[in-house]
């Protein structure tokens, strides 16, 4: 076992792409870190670099205190379980996960023990000598991982193993990785493009986009302190809803009329007085207002035109359209072409409980928990309202910080 | 003198070009990937680049084998020599008008086999196996099949087709340039049509079904269908079924070697070089007919490939 | 469209087989006619009354089966060889990353496209000088190098098909290049590589020019060039029915391999094909 230290590891390609740039994590032993972001932002590139099938521009890679820039795959100690599982079809599943031990040249009593071992704790004692070809998806998943586990590695690598399994199958899976690694609290690295397998699953979370890691926190952090529009609207489902708003005095003008400011904020933002900004506020900080009580807290209420309801029993999703200042419009399309999304007509999701007896069409008063409330820079996204403190590592904050 | 070239050749090779930073994978990778190629590289050099340089060295001489001691230079002779034999010219257009004719009713016979192929239901291993027949059978032995099919006291073709205006009971197929053109080419196209039907067969399964089926429900007629749909959709399949085969068909020997010998003015380009060569042991002039075939089976596989490539970008602008 | 059970499907179905078996029936059917029938002339279609007598002679006679063991013996060894050396060149070019690749393409491509008649010349003259003239390695190393690129194409597009991961799978696991090479990729290609050595055989079975300008006694000559010096003084009336028998013994293998492996050639032949 073994910690991994990435340090300003780049990435370019002979084509000139630049698929990493000037990355920094670090991966305590026992750890288990996920690689989350839409394709394209580089976490499976940086992924084969830490297990070595991908050759690392600049920067250190270093594992167990040894650095392994230049080490071929097969002497990092590394096991690696892949998005289609790269079971060998020629082979039992007693071979396929014997094989890394057969390359050690281990004698066969031990290989069998382990094997037998590995297939215990997987559940797969009865599937041994079939072939991978004749096994369901969640079988050949476990096998895959069965070969990870067999040999003393000193780490996991996971490439999206859930992604060509159906949902139900997926969150069953999911548990079981996560059993599985508090089990053997190994060193794992988990790439995923699932914001759900995220925040389940890790210890840490590094959220990349276009080859530049934009926040490395625990998922809690993530989702309650996001650093900028990407990583808060990356975060959550149904993500997080943005709109314009402007800053007058300790007011803050939305779309649906005028909330203040609270109180914790209006340091943040001095200087900013007139600006336009970008306000984010989570669906379920909504709620219907007739069911909230008393009018104490920190909340607005306010009362709109529903346009769309959708009641899944527990709770109701409410969609509420508004109109956006086309500067405010053309970064909320960007954020969408970056979440690898496409940009819809510009709406509020509203998560209400699902007692709610809010119809289609009605005007509904509804209330919101300005507390829970982000505020961010239209021009940079980054978020003007984050709490330091409880936000892990934002690559770009630090510097700022650091010079203030 | 033969492992000379290859040392050079692997010397080039192995001479690094100055590169940045590559780490010890990318390293191995190399080495591996040199090493693995080295030996069939090595080996169609040996017998194919070697001879040909020296096919260029010894088309620049008068040289006949049964009087070596008479080898001299000679330039450019030889060449001027054969381009001015209306000999040449005869063989030349002999191959083409083979080659031609033969590519364009493959072409379109091959394409119909492999609309049934495609089609049909039942029996498809049957109709697999009896293409791969023609496909698999050694050209001698479909040049004699049909040379005796052709036969005067032998074959049944004039007994079964005397029905036709121009075929009796006493047509002489090998009597005459045409008829033994005809026979040649019945012969070759036999043989060849099937892989023609396969290779098109591969390309008329990448036209996929819903396509198709939205063209039907556009309005489009079977044979709108075919046009506006299939074929342009078949066209790389096609450039390579064309290539392959005229290629292959420009070539043409064995056919002409067993059934006619060259005998009314039946001669391809290869019989001429090989005749050259072998029969009449003129190393000299064979060599340089060598080249000059080599040359324009060049020619020919850049025409094939610019003429489709011109076609596809007009495809694109069209869509 | 549906797949077609109609008439006009029986009907093609029908012409096909007629088209691709008909000459071969009739070769057979020549075979069994005797000597003196094909002398005086014989143009209907089938034996009179059939004999074997063909076959006995032509068993005996020790220039042909001679021949024959020639051509087993060069087919088969310049198709082992070939694809030895194919499915090494393959996997590089499929798999690695290494100079010089599309140099390696580019020759396979071009001798693909050789006329191999202008290399007859050369040859001839060459392998006089180092004695490789009427020998087995004479015809066996051009067979090989003509072959390769057609070797080296389906097995590349074989290789290809094999996902990436299996073998950078391995690598994790802890193989070398070479290891994973042998125990992973090696396996999972052995269908094209067996695909490949029957494209490889039909070639060498089949190869005419080389084999009649090459060789020049019974020592090394095979089948094609042998039965096309049967023919005898008179080109115009060669012995149809020992000429037919001969074409048949020599194709019988020819149909056993179609026979068995037909699903494989196919997807050989068309393989690289497709993806152009």
């Amino acid at each position: 076992m073994a910690a991994i230290e990435m340090s300003h590891i780049d990435k370019r390609y002979d084509d000139g792409f630049h698929a990493v740039k000037d990355v920094n994590i670090d991966v305590q032993d026992g750890e288990f870190m996920i690689l989350v972001g839409p394709s394209g932002c580089g976490k499976s590139t940086l992924l084969r670099m830490i297990v070595g099938l991908e050759d690392i521009t600049s920067g250190d890679m270093v594992i167990g205190g040894k650095r392994v820039n230049d080490l071929a795959p097969r002497d990092r100690n590394l096991s690696m379980v892949f998005q289609n599982y790269a079971l060998y079809p020629h082979m039992t599943v007693y071979e396929n996960i014997a094989f890394p031990l057969r390359l050690q040249k281990m004698d066969n009593a031990q290989v069998d023990q382990k094997v037998r071992d590995a297939a215990d704790l997987l559940e797969l004692n009865e599937h041994l000598e079939r072939r991978p070809a004749n096994l369901s998806g969640g079988q050949r998943q476990r096998v895959a991982m069965g070969r990870a586990i067999v040999r003393d590695a000193d780490a996991f690598l996971f490439d999206e193993p859930l992604s060509n399994l159906d949902a139900k199958l997926r969150g069953q899976m999911r548990t079981e990785i996560s059993r599985l690694q508090k089990r053997l609290g190994i060193t794992t690295v988990y790439v995923t493009h699932d914001q759900t397998e995220a925040m389940t699953l890790g210890d840490r979370v590094a959220v990349l986009k276009r080859g530049v890691l934009q926040q490395l926190a625990s998922p809690r952090e993530l989702y309650e302190n996001p650093g900028n529009l990407f990583v808060a609207g990356f975060i959550g489902s149904p993500p997080m809803n943005f709109m314009p708003a402007t800053l007058k005095g300790d007011q803050v003008e939305l779309p649906f009329g005028s909330v203040s400011l609270p109180s914790h904020m209006r340091d943040m933002l001095k200087g900013r007085d007139g600006d336009l900004l970008i306000a984010g506020v989570r669906p379920e900080h909504f709620e219907d207002a007739s069911l909230v009580d008393g009018g104490a807290d920190d909340g607005a209420t306010f009362s709109t035109k529903v346009d769309v309801v959708e009641w899944l029993g527990n709770e109701t999703y409410a969609y509420i359209p508004f109109e956006a200042p086309p500067e405010v419009q053309s970064q909320l399309e960007q954020l969408e072409k970056d979440l690898d999304g496409e940009s819809m007509r510009t709406q509020l999701v509203i998560a209400l409980d699902g007692a709610s007896g809010i119809k289609e069409g009605d005007e509904a008063r509804i209330h919101m928990d300005v507390s829970k409330m982000h505020l961010f820079d239209p021009a940079t996204g980054q978020n003007l309202t984050v709490d330091v403190e409880h936000a892990g590592t934002i690559p770009g904050l630090e510097v700022s910080t650091a010079s203030a | 003198m033969t492992t000379d070239a290859v040392s050079d050749d692997t010397a080039a090779h192995a001479d690094p070009p100055p590169k940045a930073h590559r780490s010890d994978r990318a390293m191995a990778e190399n080495r591996l990937g040199m090493k693995l190629v080295a030996p069939a590289v090595v080996l169609m050099l040996l017998v194919t680049a070697w001879p040909m340089l020296q096919a260029l060295y010894l088309s620049l001489f008068r040289y006949r084998l049964t009087a070596p001691d008479e080898k001299t230079m000679v330039g450019l002779d030889n060449y001027v020599t054969v381009l001015s034999d209306s000999l040449f010219w005869r063989d030349l257009w002999n191959t083409v008008l083979i080659m031609v004719i033969t590519v364009a009713v493959e072409l379109v016979i091959g394409f119909v086999f492999a609309m049934v192929m495609h089609r049909i239901v039942f029996g498809r291993g049957a109709m697999r196996t009896s293409i791969l027949i023609p496909y698999g059978i050694i050209t001698v032995v479909s040049a004699f099949a049909w040379q005796f099919a052709f036969s005067l006291n032998n074959g049944f073709v004039n007994a079964w087709f005397s029905w036709l205006p121009w075929i009796n009971e006493d047509t002489n197929w090998f009597g005459d340039h045409w008829h033994s053109m005809f026979a040649i080419m019945a012969s070759e196209i036999w043989k060849t049509t099937p892989f023609m039907s396969l290779l098109l067969l591969a390309g008329l399964a990448q036209v996929s079904e819903d396509m198709l089926e939205a063209a039907k429900v556009d309005g489009a007629t079977w044979w709108q269908r075919l046009t506006k749909v299939i074929l342009p959709n078949m066209r790389s399949a096609i450039m390579v079924a064309v290539l392959f085969r005229a290629l292959d068909a420009f070539r043409i020997f064995d056919n002409i070697f067993v059934m006619t010998r060259g005998a009314q003015d039946t001669e391809s380009l290869s019989f001429l070089t090989y005749r050259q060569v072998i029969e009449q042991f003129q190393l000299g002039l064979g060599s340089a007919l060598s080249v000059l075939l080599f040359l324009m089976v060049l020619l020919l596989a850049m025409l094939i490939v610019k003429l489709f490539r011109v076609n596809l970008a007009q495809a694109r602008g069209e869509g | 469209m549906k797949k077609g059970t109609g008439l006009q499907y029986w009907i093609g179905f029908a012409l096909i087989l007629v088209w691709c078996l008909l000459p071969v029936v009739w070769i057979i059917s020549l075979s069994f006619k005797s000597e003196a029938e094909t002398t005086t002339g014989s143009p209907q279609f089938l034996p009179k009354e059939a004999t074997l007598d063909n076959y006995r002679a032509i068993l005996k006679d020790s220039d042909f089966t001679h021949a024959l063991l020639n051509s087993f013996g060069i087919s088969l060894i310049a198709t082992f060889l070939s694809v030895v050396l194919a499915t090494l060149a393959a996997y590089a070019i499929a798999r690695l990353e290494f100079r010089g690749k599309k140099l390696v393409l580019s020759l396979a491509l071009a001798i693909a496209m050789f006329p191999v008649v202008s290399l007859v010349g050369p040859l001839f003259d060459m392998w006089r000088t180092i004695h490789l003239f009427n020998t087995w390695p004479g015809l066996i190393i051009p067979y090989m190098s003509f072959t390769l690129p057609l070797a080296i194409w389906t097995l590349a597009a074989f290789f290809r098909e094999i996902p990436w991961e299996m073998e950078q799978a391995a690598q994790v696991d802890g193989a070398t290049s070479w290891q994973a090479f042998r125990q992973v990729i090696v396996p999972l290609a052995a269908p094209g590589v067996f695909t490949a050595a029957i494209l490889t055989f039909f070639f060498a079975w089949n190869e005419f020019v080389l084999a009649i300008s090459l060789t020049s006694t019974p020592l090394a000559r095979t089948v094609p060039a042998q039965m096309s010096f049967f023919v005898g003084p008179d080109p115009f009336n060669p012995p149809y029915a020992q000429l037919a028998t001969a074409s048949v013994i020599v194709t019988i293998p020819v149909i056993i391999i179609v026979l068995l492996f037909q699903r494989r050639i196919v997807a050989g032949l068309t393989s690289g094909a497709v993806k152009g």
